[in-house]
């Protein structure tokens, strides 16, 4: 029955909108003790002693446990998903603020809380390693200088991938290069339930019951047995109801791992839950990606390289939750939506003193940093080319006869039509009428930007022979067992967080079999009543454990097959499965349903040899790729540049993700990832001062989006069905996470153009957007390179308002080409992105020549700056870093003017002095 | 401290220690846990319910400044097994993914109902706009109250 | 989740009453009223009073009325209930549009206008709107009643001169003919506390002089949140974008903001002077002055 798919009201809300849903914190057993943890103040410390002799006084205390009682079990330390170790409860040095330092078990959470303010620490300040570029410069301080971590300094690992010679040549030979330096902040996925877990160790069976806020209950069980000791089959993991999840509920912190010791030593269940400001400051960051990204191109707008290099902040333990073959995630699928012949990338993580990670907010893991920066760099390119960024995007869009198709860093899309969908958003946001009303509006000094960004998500994980967290092989179950009246139970691996579980899986088989949603049951979320698998994250679910569903309902059916043509007395092969039913072909009337079938498999039918009876089934699916969802977003915005507020007016997304099973359920999906553009670009941010301190601490300073800042959401949908997935489904739970914020950023960066911006880092507060224009070129005409092939240095000066001074007109329009901004500070004093200050006096005076390579600023007194425009003629040479080439033969100077960003190589650079010599 | 409070209706006695929070009285020493916490700060609207006829963040209100007071929870929302066209709106209009911030946005809904029965999209999104949702994006709660506005005269 | 220290408690049924429990139980008693910023402040441990006077039963501090020439708002006043006031906005609406922008609509149903005055943080948006608006306050001490200028209110971030056996029972805002009023503000998210604000107040004569002005800055370091140095430079001139402007630099250059997430000190100061323009734009307008000058509140 195709009905079973489409929109219809979930099985969840029964409970939810009854306030009867189970969370973690409403779980309350008879006995129970409930804990709180003592933290670290300091982001970097010596630990000398931790005294808790005064907490253990309490009369409501239980117990306290630090490093030392977990040392003496072997669990002072725990290992990452990641191959690193964590410290549960820290032994020799606290390693970022919030660090878990004692545990402490009380009969209430008050007298708990009261209790950490009665243990003493006495700790040795030490200097914290706060900045990522200067962790692994020799001298900063060793984060880990534990045993074992002696001469690696705070370098975590490098990783490359791509084709880093063939990237080489493709930038060589480029037209056009566009490089910019850009960070994704660290930030939270900040789910409005924290994280939390009741353990019941009972002594007499050895049996451990762990209620934990987790969404992959299977992969914690395997984990708890393998850190405590206690045998597998002995331990029940219940995940209950999830507030949200979003990525940060995926890795075992150090309170679950206190609440089972607390509670094998005192006999009793006993609960943690952490408060907000634990939450923010101790678990589950996201991101904090350092890149510098250099994209390539013809003249004509075909992009033909793209590469970047990434600083990656780890924090202090390396507990990214990635599988393991993939250190750098899957930041590799950068080239995302384009057709780009060549791409490499390589990544530095290193540790500093903040909290570890960090976790795949709403993506599989680097994903949405990857989307960010080549969305960043088309529209930079874009705007280098003087090019519609809609253009420049539809003529390097993979083309749909392309797939499958194979990217430059080896990934293998399943399927797409990338045109379509830009087309389709395109068409919703009106954009043609959306850049009259911009032109219009800017005629009238009014600031409004369109911003449009693409992305491929890569979800599903495994394969499993690719893929594997600890070792575990991403591969899921699903056990469907149909009773004899013919409803159905179905376990599955997976754990909702909020989307939809309970409902799409039983639309899943309602539709295999040809029953009603309403007559399958979907269990989650407890180990003793479902079968193995790795859990809900990276959009997995559908693609996976969707996949195992839909496998063992087909097993089912097979095996309905035969009992239906006894029952039917025609041969198997005379049956079809047609309108949710075995039919005797050609006669559409006589034929057997599920129920009546499920009826007959228990009764006293006799069965042939190797038919058991019964209808239940199982599967284990291992994925045989990811599947790829991909989508177009349009956002507007409004920018006061005189406050630097921005309001995001408009969000138009056309997503596709393959068939939709629930279109209701994939809708919410996306609004939710929208949302999270809106926060990610605009709010969201986990700051710190330089002495270690988490300036994010709260709801109060890590703003999260309200019903006020998020607009009226637009959505669109193609359908292109992914080959390998059963139904034809991919994952949709964390697309639009992935897409949007490109989509703001673009969108803000696009309104500030006039004022010769071209980048600024999120989140894009009113100050950072005021800065950025403060810095910028001031109101005027953005300058494109076909200006600057055409304009001597008085023309360009003139077109930036600056007639009497031509030097600063061809700086700042040549600065504004090469992606950096400019502080035009009253037409006295220029200054160049990362060479602020070095030359601004130089550039004045200089007439039409400004040499400045930033090798040359490093390197070079300003006398020899002056020197070298002059041996250049008086004419425009910028160049950013000491790679690339600007003076390939036959160029000429207005060329290489025009590609003023292109990074130039010292011996180039001297040829083409030479030239113009 | 002995405090007295009508919860959904019933009487309850209990004697509490006069820093207990609001929220801790309701959900630890009543049992009715369909409110949440998320925040601490007041930022997020999990823990909203009614005191007397007034939505509050039950997180920054001691339950001895309820002491002889009306309360009213998620659990009192629906009247006997009759949802409230807000609960019936939520479930039309997807207006909830993990349910974890739905009490509290549905008490401040049922609120704004009460004083505004023709909201528009902006009433909406100003009333719950000290509330935090991370699943919805917002669009199908706004959308769930502006069916329960349409809908209060059903049956 | 966070909770308070042990404290104690006691429901205070009158004025009078509540201070003699405050000289009961010493310096380390406090008012309770809304509790939302007290609260917050005791769940973090910042705030560890051992008792808590509860002011919230004292129904005769819950009002807004006019008399003696005066709109005179009792401190259990919600923010809520002060939004919504026509009389208040009637005369003051600046006193509307600071109340739209102040934390949220739950909020506001508890948080009270004493509580929000006393809390005394630098970033509280009433403190510069009654600056603006030259105030009184009104203190309920053993000895009596005490008047007290809003502009001498505040002694310091968290600090005002109410003693610790005193209550701010009052805030008291002479009405003048001719007064126009407005309050603008930016944030980086709705309920968010202030990035910076300007409040604004001007009196007109009849032959559209500037009689009078008040400008209150929040968030933005100006002593006692007042600009007075702009308000010097506008009295007796006729308003006019020159003179706004003129006024928010003179406000930017006498303020001194301090960098925070919020923001950098150079933004800061550069809100204060953007923002007292605007504030006075629209406070103009609203004082009846009607030349079409081109500002408008989105103009850069």
């Amino acid at each position: 029955m195709s009905e079973a798919y489409g929109p219809r009201p979930r099985k969840e809300d029964a409970r939810l909108i009854r306030g009867q849903g189970k969370f973690i914190d409403d779980i309350s057993l008879p006995g129970m003790l409930h804990a709180a943890i003592l933290r670290s103040p300091l982001a970097h410390a010596r630990i000398i002693d931790i005294d808790t002799t005064a907490a253990l006084a309490h009369p409501k205390v239980t117990t306290v446990l630090t490093g030392e009682d977990l040392a003496a079990r072997g669990l002072a330390w725990m290992p990452t998903l990641s191959g690193d170790v964590q410290a549960v409860l820290a032994t020799d040095k606290a390693r970022f603020q919030g660090q878990e330092l004692a545990f402490v078990v009380a009969a209430d959470k008050y007298a708990a809380r009261d209790a950490l303010e009665l243990i003493s620490v006495d700790a040795e300040p030490l200097t914290p390693v706060m900045d990522v570029s200067v962790a692994t410069s020799g001298d900063a301080p060793l984060v880990r200088d534990e045993e074992g971590f002696a001469g690696s300094g705070n370098r975590i690992f490098d990783w490359s991938a791509g084709d880093e010679a063939a990237t080489e040549a493709a930038f060589a030979r480029a037209d056009v290069v566009v490089t910019a330096d850009m960070t994704y902040p660290r930030i939270h996925p900040a789910p409005l339930e924290t994280c939390g877990a009741v353990a019941d160790y009972d002594p007499v069976e050895g049996r451990l019951t762990m209620w934990v806020t987790t969404q992959a209950p299977h992969a914690h069980r395997t984990l708890y047995a393998m850190l405590t000791g206690l045998p597998e089959h002995k331990i029940r993991v219940i995940s209950p109801d999830l507030g949200g999840g979003f990525g940060g509920k995926v890795p075992v912190y150090p309170g679950y791992l206190c609440a089972i010791v607390a509670s094998m030593t005192t006999g009793r269940p006993v609960k943690w839950v952490e408060d907000r400001s634990e939450n923010l400051m101790s678990t589950a960051f996201a991101r904090d990606f350092h890149m510098h990204g250099e994209i390539a191109a013809t003249s004509d707008g075909r992009i033909t390289g793209l590469r970047a290099r990434i600083l990656a902040d780890h924090g202090a333990f390396n507990a990214v939750a990635q599988p393991t073959k993939y250190p750098g995630g899957f930041f590799h699928i950068f080239t995302s939506s384009y057709d780009i012949p060549a791409a490499y990338c390589s990544i530095t993580a290193v540790y500093t003193n903040k909290a570890p990670g960090g976790v795949a907010y709403s993506c599989s893991i680097r994903v949405a940093e990857a989307v960010y920066l080549v969305e960043r760099l088309v529209d930079m390119l874009a705007g280098r080319l003087d090019m519609d960024p809609a253009e420049l995007r539809s003529r390097n869009l993979i083309r749909p006869e392309q797939f499958p198709y194979t990217s430059a860093t080896g990934w293998e899309y399943d399927s797409g039509d990338y045109p379509r969908a830009l087309a389709l958003a395109l068409s919703l946001s009106d954009y043609e009428g959306l850049r009259r009303e911009q032109a219009e509006k800017r005629a009238r000094g009014e600031y409004m930007g369109i911003g449009i960004s693409l992305f491929t998500e890569a979800v599903g994980a495994g394969p499993r022979k690719h893929m594997d967290i600890v070792g575990l092989g991403m591969a899921d179950g699903a056990d469907l067992r149909v009773h004899p009246t013919g409803t159905a139970v179905l376990g599955v691996s997976v754990q909702t967080q909020g989307q939809g579980h309970e409902t799409t899986f039983a639309q899943l088989v309602a539709h295999e079999l040809g029953l009603d949603p309403d007559d399958v049951e979907v269990v989650h979320g407890d180990t003793d009543r479902t079968p193995f698998g790795l859990g809900t994250y990276g959009s997995r679910s559908t693609p996976v454990s969707g996949a195992a569903a839909v496998v063992a309902a087909r097993r089912v059916r097979e095996r309905a097959r035969i009992i239906a043509a006894l029952m039917l007395e025609v041969a198997e092969a005379d049956l079809e499965w047609l309108d949710g039913a075995w039919r005797v072909r050609g006669d559409y009337a006589a034929g057997a349903g599920i129920v009546e079938i499920a009826r007959a498999a228990h009764s006293s039918l006799d069965l042939p040899d190797g038919v058991d009876g019964h209808l239940d089934a199982s599967a284990v699916y291992n994925p045989p790729n990811l599947t790829f969802p991909f989508g177009a977003y349009v956002c507007v915005t409004d920018v006061d540049p005189a406050t630097g507020s921005v309001v995001v007016r408009r969000f138009i997304a056309v997503d596709d993700c393959g068939v939709r099973i629930n279109p209701m359920i994939v809708e919410g999906q996306i609004h939710r990832g929208l949302a999270d553009g809106v926060g990610i670009a605009l709010m969201q941010a986990i700051t710190f001062d330089a002495a270690g301190n988490c300036l994010s601490g709260s709801f109060m300073d890590y703003l999260l989006p309200t019903a006020l800042e998020v607009p009226s959401l637009e959505l669109g949908a193609t359908v292109t069905p992914s080959p390998h997935h059963p139904v034809g489904a991919k994952g949709i739970g964390e697309s639009a996470t992935v897409g949007s914020p490109a989509a703001v950023v673009n969108s803000v960066m696009d309104a500030l153009a006039p004022f010769g911006v071209v980048h600024a880092d999120m989140p894009l507060t009113p100050a950072v957007v005021w800065g950025a224009i403060s810095r910028g070129l001031g109101p005027g005409r953005r300058l494109g390179r076909r200006d600057l092939r055409r304009r001597s240095g008085d023309a360009l000066a003139r077109d930036q308002g600056r007639g009497e001074d031509p030097a600063l007109g061809v700086a700042l329009a040549v600065a504004d080409l090469s992606e950096q901004q400019v502080d035009g500070g009253g037409g006295d004093r220029v200054e160049v992105g990362a060479d602020r200050g070095q030359w601004r006096d130089e550039v004045r005076g200089l007439g039409d020549v400004v040499e400045a390579n930033h090798a040359d600023v490093v390197g070079h007194s300003p006398a020899a700056l002056v020197q070298g425009a002059q041996d250049a003629e008086r004419q425009v040479v910028v160049g950013r870093e000491d790679r690339g080439d600007l003076g390939h033969p036959g160029e000429d100077l207005a060329g290489a003017v025009a590609r003023g960003g292109v990074p130039v190589r010292r011996h180039h650079r001297r040829d083409l002095r030479a030239r113009l010599g | 401290m002995k405090i007295t409070m009508y919860v959904n209706g019933s009487e309850h006695a209990r004697d509490v220690e006069p820093r207990m929070l609001l929220i801790h009285f309701i959900r630890d020493e009543l049992g009715l846990t369909g409110s949440h916490w998320g925040c601490d700060t007041s930022n997020c609207g999990a823990c909203v319910m009614w005191l007397d006829e007034v939505p509050v963040k039950s997180c920054t209100v001691l339950a001895v400044m309820a002491d002889g007071r009306r309360v009213t929870t998620v659990e009192g929302l629906a009247r006997g097994t009759r949802l409230d066209p807000v609960q019936q709106g939520f479930t039309a209009c997807h207006g909830l993914q993990c349910g974890f911030c739905t009490p509290g946005m549905m008490m401040t809904a049922r609120w704004l109902l009460d004083h505004n029965p023709a909201p528009t999209e902006t009433d909406v999104r100003e009333a719950i706009s000290g509330q935090v949702c991370r699943c919805t994006g917002y669009q199908n709660i706004v959308k769930s109250v502006l069916w329960a506005a349409a809908h209060e005269g059903d049956a | 989740m966070q909770v308070p220290a042990q404290v104690e408690y006691e429901k205070a049924s009158s004025v009078s009453h509540a201070l003699s429990l405050l000289a009961r139980y010493g310096p380390e008693a406090r008012i309770l009223a809304g509790g939302h910023s007290l609260i917050p402040m005791m769940k973090l441990r910042l705030a560890q009073p051992e008792v808590l006077v509860d002011v919230n039963g004292l129904a005769d501090l819950r009002f807004i009325r006019v008399a003696g020439g005066e709109l005179r708002i009792g401190t259990l006043t919600t923010h809520a209930q002060l939004l919504d006031s026509a009389l208040a906005a009637g005369h003051f609406a600046i006193l509307r549009d600071a109340e739209r922008v102040i934390a949220d609509p739950i909020v506001r149903e508890w948080g009270t206008v004493g509580g929000s005055l006393c809390q005394a943080d630098p970033s509280e948006d009433l403190s510069a709107a009654f600056a603006a608006l030259k105030g009184t306050m009104i203190i309920a001490g053993p000895g009596g009643k005490r008047e007290v200028s809003a502009r001498e209110f505040h002694t310091g971030p968290y600090e005002t001169v109410v003693g610790p056996v005193e209550m701010l029972t009052e805030v008291r805002l002479p009405v003048k003919a001719g007064a126009g009023t407005a309050y603008v503000k930016v944030s980086r998210r709705a309920g968010d506390w202030p990035v910076g604000a300007a409040g604004a107040a001007l009196w007109l004569d009849r032959a559209g002089v500037i009689t009078d002005a008040g400008i209150g800055l929040t968030a933005l370091g100006a002593q006692h949140f007042v600009a007075a140095e702009a308000e010097d430079y506008l009295r007796g001139r006729r308003p006019g974008p020159e003179a706004f402007a003129e006024a928010g630099a003179i406000a930017a250059a006498n303020c001194r903001p301090a960098a925070d997430q919020r923001g950098p000190e150079d933004y800061k100061r550069h809100l204060a002077g953007e923002l007292t323009r605007r504030a006075l734009a629209v406070a103009a307008r609203r004082a009846g002055w009607g030349e079409g000058t081109g500002l408008g509140e989105r103009t850069p």
